[in-house]
């Protein structure tokens, strides 16, 4: 286990300190440690665990369970396609496989530049504008291929 | 504001925005700036007529004038009609009030969404908003569950459970905390009622939590909300923060006396975290497993305490059955099916969006009247009501009324009220093995039916798929749906059946004959 580098333990401990007097803390603080380092490091989780005075493997657990939680760092961008049923009535397979072509990665890779990471997702409220896809916090509807090379155009000349 | 200055709306929903209301807003903002004309742009929610999105609202002395859909390059036309007086332009829709899509709608619990100014606490007043927590304050406790028993209210996350009786129990517990949990997991395919809602009228939802609050003596509200949702989220903590600011929340709710508090929690992206008992382990901060009932929610929920969970729809209810009455509330409907319902068309429908109506109108007058058929301009062949828990119905029923005892009768659910649609071009087969692999991503694995059951159900309509032994697997398939269906502890095992036998029952062509794959 790689031991947290002194900034990754100090945003730990201000992100446990901004919450621990929070009932039921423990998803906001990891939802906090994700958003500020991009993933929950291994050697964060002892670290939670002490503050909260609760295992390991009851933080461990917690982590493992919640699909959007991870454990690996992660490209810059998260792309999350959706993969329900009301985005496939409109063509999400063929979407998916184009966007898995363009980028050459599949789900839960990164792409060899770091950009982008590619992860499924089950329904983003977006159903009258299927497909629909989840760049960080921007929304996309009715993403056809074309729409999305024009899309990946614009996020390379944003960044 | 001076007299000269244009009021313009340009939604900040999360769907408008998905197909380019911000660069519309921006683009309007600057255009005016160049040409020296003052306006003021509101951002509100949708109304819910998403094909018409990025729809564009501009006040005039004849109503609300609408242009849709709008995009970025449309806005210097736009101006140069003078659609900020209501000019005539292509793409001008009319007093979007008259639309017949609206104007045919019995909107209760959406009558403001798309209108207001969703985090303005005065817009919201001004709208007929807290008349309900005015009202409640002024009446006793057992008065406002009464009234809630009495509308017909039952819950709109899926279960239709009585709210009342609800929280009747929660009320008459003795404990020393009791909790509003709200559940704002949303996951079923097909829904973003409670999206909408949360991104269009919050405040509507914070009063209805108040007034739970008030009712049943809990002095602590938790909204759970999930995090694909980062626009419902924007817009609930400024709403939240409004409120706060404005004491319709905190230690003196409206000069009462009386203590109500609000927070937002995020889910993490797990389907069964929309079970209320793993939501509130969830809420909790633990792993989303289900908790085996008894004891229920409402006497040992949250933390162990007496706890409310209701659905978003079923709290944003609650503030027009206390402002107008709970017979003014029960008039709509039919059957035990009281009040309305926001039904949602979503997939391959031409017009996709919400259609808040009385319970009682067909699937048919749904599909085609308001929704247009579908988008592809291909036949239906089937739509699944009630998210991917929910049965597939193929064309032969779609005279079935919306009502939760009608779909019943056809094996169906009406769940929160999400309809997908499929064209023609659909393979029910793999319909069939996608609920069974949702099921299998999902689960929380506390049953072996689930777990397991799942994953060989993907593994036997992969066979199927492929033309193997069809009969022999088809056999093993009803099998495992009658061991998933008998066996498991929640919804998501033990409904995921229905998807996949409804699917062969009615589409029994796409699993046999499969030769063709090979
Ligand atoms: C697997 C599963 C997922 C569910 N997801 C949701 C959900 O996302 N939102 C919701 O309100 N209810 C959901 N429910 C229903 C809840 O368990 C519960 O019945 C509901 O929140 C109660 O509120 P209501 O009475 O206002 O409907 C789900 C149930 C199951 C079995
Ligand atoms: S049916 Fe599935 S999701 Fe529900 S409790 Fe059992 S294992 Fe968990
Ligand atoms: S199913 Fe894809 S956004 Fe809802």
């Amino acid at each position: 286990m790689q031991a947290l580098a002194q900034a990754q333990r100090e945003a730990v401990l201000r992100i446990l300190e901004a919450h621990r007097a929070r009932p039921g803390a423990l998803l906001e603080i990891l939802h906090g440690v994700q958003a500020e380092l991009g993933f929950i490091p291994a050697a964060a989780v002892p670290v939670i665990a002490q503050e909260l005075n609760i295992s390991r493997a009851e933080v461990h657990g917690v982590v493992t369970f919640y699909h959007y939680f991870r454990s690996h760092p992660a490209g810059r961008h998260t792309l999350r396609i959706c993969q329900a049923e009301a985005c496939q009535s409109m063509g999400a397979a063929a979407l998916t496989a184009h966007v898995k072509q363009r980028l050459g990665v599949d789900f839960h890779e990164t792409t060899p530049d770091g950009r982008f990471t590619l992860e499924p997702v089950y329904c983003l409220g977006n159903c009258a504008c299927s497909p629909a896809l989840l760049k960080d916090e921007e929304l996309c509807g009715r993403v056809t291929p074309e729409r999305f090379d024009e899309l990946l155009a614009e996020w390379q000349r944003d960044s | 504001m001076s007299a000269l200055t244009y009021e313009i709306y340009v939604p900040r929903d999360a769907s408008a925005l998905s197909l380019g209301a911000e660069s519309v807003a921006r683009a309007i903002a600057a255009e005016a700036r160049t040409r020296q004309i003052e306006v003021r742009i509101v951002r509100n929610g949708s109304r819910g007529l998403f094909w018409l999105e990025p729809l564009v609202e501009v006040v005039t002395p004849a109503g609300r004038v609408a242009y849709g859909p709008v995009t970025a390059r449309d806005v210097p036309g736009l101006f140069d009609a003078g659609f900020h007086k209501g000019g005539a332009h292509p793409l001008a829709l009319g007093n979007i009030a008259e639309h017949p899509y609206l104007k045919t709608q019995q909107r209760l619990t959406f009558e403001r969404v798309g209108v207001i100014d969703p985090v303005s606490v005065s817009d919201y007043v001004a709208h007929g908003g807290y008349q309900g927590l005015r009202n409640a304050l002024a009446m006793s406790q057992a008065e406002v569950v009464q009234a809630v028993t009495d509308s017909g209210l039952r819950g709109r996350g899926g279960a239709a459970f009585p709210t009342g009786i609800k929280w009747k129990t929660v009320l008459d517990q003795n404990a020393p905390q009791k909790y509003i949990a709200c559940n704002a997991d949303e996951g079923d395919s097909g829904t973003f009622a409670d999206r909408m809602l949360m991104e269009g009228d919050p405040l509507m939802l914070v009063e209805g939590m108040t007034i739970a609050g008030l009712a049943v003596g809990a002095t602590q509200g938790y909204i759970y909300l999930r995090c694909e949702y980062p626009h419902a989220y924007r817009a609930l903590k400024e709403a939240i923060a409004a409120a706060y600011q404005a004491r319709y929340l905190g230690a003196d709710v409206m000069g009462s006396g009386r203590r109500f508090d609000l927070e937002v929690r995020l889910g993490a992206g797990a389907y069964v975290c929309g079970e209320e008992t793993s939501m509130l382990e969830s809420l909790e901060g633990k792993r989303g497993e289900v908790r085996v009932r008894p004891p229920l929610p409402a006497i040992k929920g949250l933390f162990g305490q007496p706890t409310v969970v209701n659905n978003v729809i079923t709290l944003a209810s609650v503030p027009v059955i206390v402002a107008k009455g709970a017979q003014h509330y029960r008039d709509f409907g039919m059957g035990k099916s009281r009040g309305t319902l926001p039904i949602q068309l979503a997939g391959n429908i031409k017009h996709g969006g919400l259609v808040e109506r009385a319970f009682g109108l067909t699937l048919k007058e749904l599909l085609y009247d308001y929704g247009g058929g579908s988008a592809t301009g291909r036949p239906i062949r089937a739509i699944q009501v009630g998210g991917p828990l929910g049965a597939y119905i193929p064309a032969s029923q779609f005279d079935v009324q919306v009502d939760y005892e009608a779909l019943a009768g056809i094996g169906a659910l009406l769940g929160h009220g999400g309809i997908v649609v499929f064209d023609d071009t659909v393979d029910m087969a793999r319909m069939a093995r996608y609920a069974m692999e949702f099921c299998a991503i999902e689960s929380c694995g506390k049953c072996t039916p689930c777990r397991i059951g799942s994953t060989r159900g993907v593994e036997v309509m992969d066979r199927i798929i492929q033309g193997i032994d069809t009969e022999r697997n088809l056999k093993l398939l009803e099998d495992l749906c009658e061991t998933m269906l008998q066996g498991s502890l929640c919804g998501l095992g033990g409904m995921t059946p229905y998807p996949v036998t409804s699917a062969l029952k009615h589409f029994s062509e796409d699993f046999r004959a499969r030769a063709r794959d090979h």
